[in-house]
């Protein structure tokens, strides 16, 4: 076990994107209880700088694969597929006229909640069916990590675009 | 480096005794507690009293501090300082109505000082004066030196007034075990911190401020949701508005009284209340004195304050909303504060949540209390050990970027410690220089967040624009407080960061306080740093001897011999030591011979942490 293993290997968990919530937090929990600076406390400062990078490091981990989004950016870059470095005429052309479409409708619907309720609706569905893609492809025999990367980097918009469509009705209501 | 790793419930060092403190460093008042027994109780002083307020009197002939300090504000104008707990890492512009203070507030560099007629004094110095006191008590109470202490301060505390928190400690000569939010204590004194999970609320309304905090329990991890709350509403105003009440009663003609008179009246308006909160049906009001004046009703005192009573609850829903929950939601309401022994208070509470809150510690104690348990388990005694206390930033902290737009770049909320990293470029070609403000907020423009600091990476390698890359990682500390480090990446050039905080002290002045050396002789403080660098030294051998028993076979034989031989030597050094620094330097020379053990012996624990939990599991 060291400081540069990668996020499933320190909680040993097995690599892929499906997760047990409670394995993740005991396994955390687990860490940190061995290696919080506060277990260290009076033992010099080096002591504490040691815990603090295994504590930071486990912090960062959680943090990472206890969100969907990152968890699975996380697992394409392992893959060698970095959703985050593909550009933007990655994006398939069917997805930008889509999300343009979308954007334009949030416009109009401002200030309407039934409109925005409607749209909310429409977003989600393709959310979840991306969702769902993702986690085929990337728990598949073999993992297709292309394939979610592509679907991990359209998420990235529509999550982006869910937030503002939640803000406007968060202002409306 | 040494590790002492040691099993759960199981005491690294059972027979050396450490007088581990909490310390609740309050806006009106102080207090330091400790685990006796098993029980954390608050320490008293020589009277027996518990609560020492949080005045200083600068006089001609030195500081007083607490009561005396206190009893004299009237009568010396211009020598009492109280309240400074507000001005601590602020900026003159940051403090409301400084006009209203019976004090002259001066703008300095960064932090506000305080003009006495005895002297201008930081907040940090005042704030140490306080604790110096409260070191002392626990000092004496043992009869012991003390080993640290566990300070609060409140949840919405920026980095800069956890820092200048730390540096009064530090002027005070007190060892930091850790900081900790003031409702994070209250919920550990009542101890929620053993196996509850859920939702709670701890309302804490003191003398002159009401907080209140919406907390997340769940394994150990205490998570403030939201905060909220009036700096400037408190028991005091309750006192006020009976005494002005009481004034068109009975007629009491107070536009003729003087400040010693006004006084006066609102300390029988204080006993009157605070007769009123020992559940009595009635109180009799006095005069200055002594005569009665006439009989208040709880119905009443409750009717001339319901206003006051509503803006805490007004704060109360304004958390709930902000941490998405509602009353229903909450598992439990921890009361804070000695101005929630009024029934009319606990009452509005109860009702708001539906649920009676929990009252049965002493309100003005409860901080200090689970400041002092979390004292006691840091120190190494035996307690919960699958307890841990896990933080979280209260203000997301970023990098003002062109345009003065700020780039978050430590969300709110994130659980500590945490470092993050981001690369920045220069935008000139031959650029050598470059500067950073980091600032702490949530807004999205600089100006209207809190600047906290200005670096200035300097020694950067001429290159073209935006050839250069300058990783600059941020880490913030279980504590809450912030470092920043910067590297040139395509040279490996490390920049050298010029800080420059916004309203701290410089080391350099911090330097000086403690040279000041204030209430403190000399050869005392010599004779203090020589004793805690002994301590230091014999806790690393007797650490360093135990980890070669225990992971001796991790090393090479040679390796072993030369790690038993450097802790032996040290031994020795530190019985005949005369000179603390030398001492500190062969501290840092077995630390440093260390270093790799430990890494290797870290990495076996955390194999290990987690093995040990799938047995578990499988069971």
């Amino acid at each position: 076990m060291n400081l540069a293993d990668n996020d499933f290997a320190l909680f040993q968990l097995p690599l892929q994107f499906s997760l047990d919530q409670s394995s993740l937090e005991r396994a955390r929990h687990a860490l940190q209880l061995r290696c919080h600076p506060d277990r260290f406390v009076g033992q010099g400062e080096a002591a504490q700088r040691l815990a603090m990078q295994w504590s930071v490091r486990i912090n960062e981990a959680y943090a990472r694969l206890r969100s969907p989004l990152s968890r699975a950016v996380y697992l394409c870059q392992l893959a060698g597929h970095d959703p985050q470095q593909t550009g933007s005429a990655a994006l398939p052309h069917e997805l930008l006229m889509q999300h343009m479409q979308w954007r334009e409708q949030l416009d109009a619907a401002q200030g309407q909640a039934q409109a925005l309720q409607a749209l909310r609706n429409e977003v989600q569905s393709d959310q979840q069916r991306r969702w769902h893609e993702v986690a085929q492809a990337l728990d598949g025999q073999p993992p297709q990590a292309q394939r979610a990367a592509e679907q991990v980097r359209a998420l990235m918009f529509v999550e982006k675009l869910m937030a503002e469509i939640s803000q406007q009705q968060e202002a409306t209501a | 480096m040494l590790l002492q790793i040691s099993e759960p419930g199981q005491s690294p060092d059972p027979h050396q005794r450490r007088v581990a403190v909490g310390i609740d460093l309050g806006t009106t008042h102080s207090l330091v507690a400790a685990v006796r027994h098993g029980v954390a109780e608050c320490l008293p002083d020589a009277q027996g009293r518990m609560l020492l307020p949080s005045a200083v009197r600068a006089t001609a002939q030195g500081r007083v501090v607490g009561h005396d300090a206190l009893a004299a504000q009237v009568q010396a104008v211009g020598e009492v300082v109280t309240s400074f707990k507000r001005l601590m890492g602020r900026g003159l512009a940051d403090v409301p109505q400084p006009e209203r203070l019976p004090y002259r507030l001066l703008a300095g560099q960064g932090m506000v000082s305080v003009e006495t007629d005895h002297g201008v004094f930081s907040p940090v110095q005042l704030s140490a004066e306080v604790l110096a006191v409260l070191r002392q008590r626990a000092e004496d109470t043992f009869d012991s030196a003390l080993y640290g202490a566990v300070i609060t301060v409140p949840a919405y505390f920026d980095d800069a007034q956890r820092q200048a928190t730390k540096d009064a400690a530090q002027l005070a000569g007190i060892n930091v075990l850790r900081l900790i939010n003031e409702p994070t204590a209250a919920a550990i004194a009542y101890g929620l911190d053993e196996g509850s999970e859920g939702l709670y609320v701890i309302f804490d309304l003191g003398g002159g401020t009401f907080d209140v905090s919406v907390l997340r329990l769940q394994r150990g991890l205490f998570e403030v949701l939201a905060t909220a709350g009036n700096t400037q509403l408190g028991g005091d105003d309750y006192d006020m508005a009976l005494l002005d009440w009481l004034i068109s009663q009975h007629q009491l003609g107070a536009s003729t009284w003087d400040a010693a008179q006004r006084s006066a009246w609102m300390r029988q308006a204080r006993r009157c209340k605070e007769a009123l909160s020992e559940a009595q049906p009635h109180a009799t009001m006095l005069t200055p004195s002594g005569e009665a004046l006439g009989q208040v009703t709880l119905n009443e005192f409750a009717q001339v304050t319901a206003a006051l009573t509503q803006a805490t609850l007004q704060s109360v829903r304004q958390a709930l909303k902000d941490a998405q929950v509602s009353p229903q939601d909450i598992n439990g309401v921890v009361m804070v504060g000695g101005s929630t022994r009024m029934p009319s208070v606990r009452q509005a509470v109860a009702q708001l949540f539906g649920t009676e809150p929990l009252t049965n510690l002493n309100p003005d104690e409860v901080v200090a209390l689970g400041a002092a348990r979390q004292a006691h388990q840091l120190a190494g005694y035996a307690g919960d050990d699958n307890v841990l206390l896990l933080d979280v930033t209260p203000l997301t902290l970023g990098l003002e970027t062109m345009g003065g737009v700020v780039e978050p770049i430590v969300p709110r909320n994130s659980t500590l410690p945490i470092a993050k990293a981001q690369e920045f470029t220069t935008f000139q070609d031959g650029q050598t220089a470059l500067a950073l403000h980091v600032v702490q907020g949530e807004r999205d423009m600089a100006s209207d967040c809190r600047s906290l600091a200005r670096f200035e990476l300097r020694g950067i390698p001429p290159m073209a624009a935006g050839a250069a890359r300058i990783r600059v990682t941020f880490t913030v500390d279980a504590d809450g407080l912030l470092q920043v480090e910067a590297l040139e990446q395509t040279s490996g050039t490390v920049a050298r960061v010029e800080v420059k905080p916004s309203y701290g002290l410089s080391d350099d002045e911090l330097a000086r306080m403690l040279q000041d050396g204030f209430n403190q002789a000399q050869h005392d403080k010599q004779a203090r740093a020589l004793a805690q660098a002994q301590v230091d030294a014999k806790r690393l051998v007797q650490a360093t001897h135990s980890a070669l028993a225990q992971d001796g076979a991790l090393l090479p034989e040679a390796q072993r011999h030369a790690l038993h031989q450097l802790a032996n030597d040290l031994a020795a050094q530190a019985e005949s030591a005369t000179d603390a620094e030398a001492l500190e330097q062969a501290v840092k020379q077995l630390n440093h011979a260390t270093e790799d053990f430990a890494a290797q012996r870290m990495n076996q624990t955390i194999g290990q942490a987690l093995s040990g939990q799938h047995v578990e599991s499988i069971k």
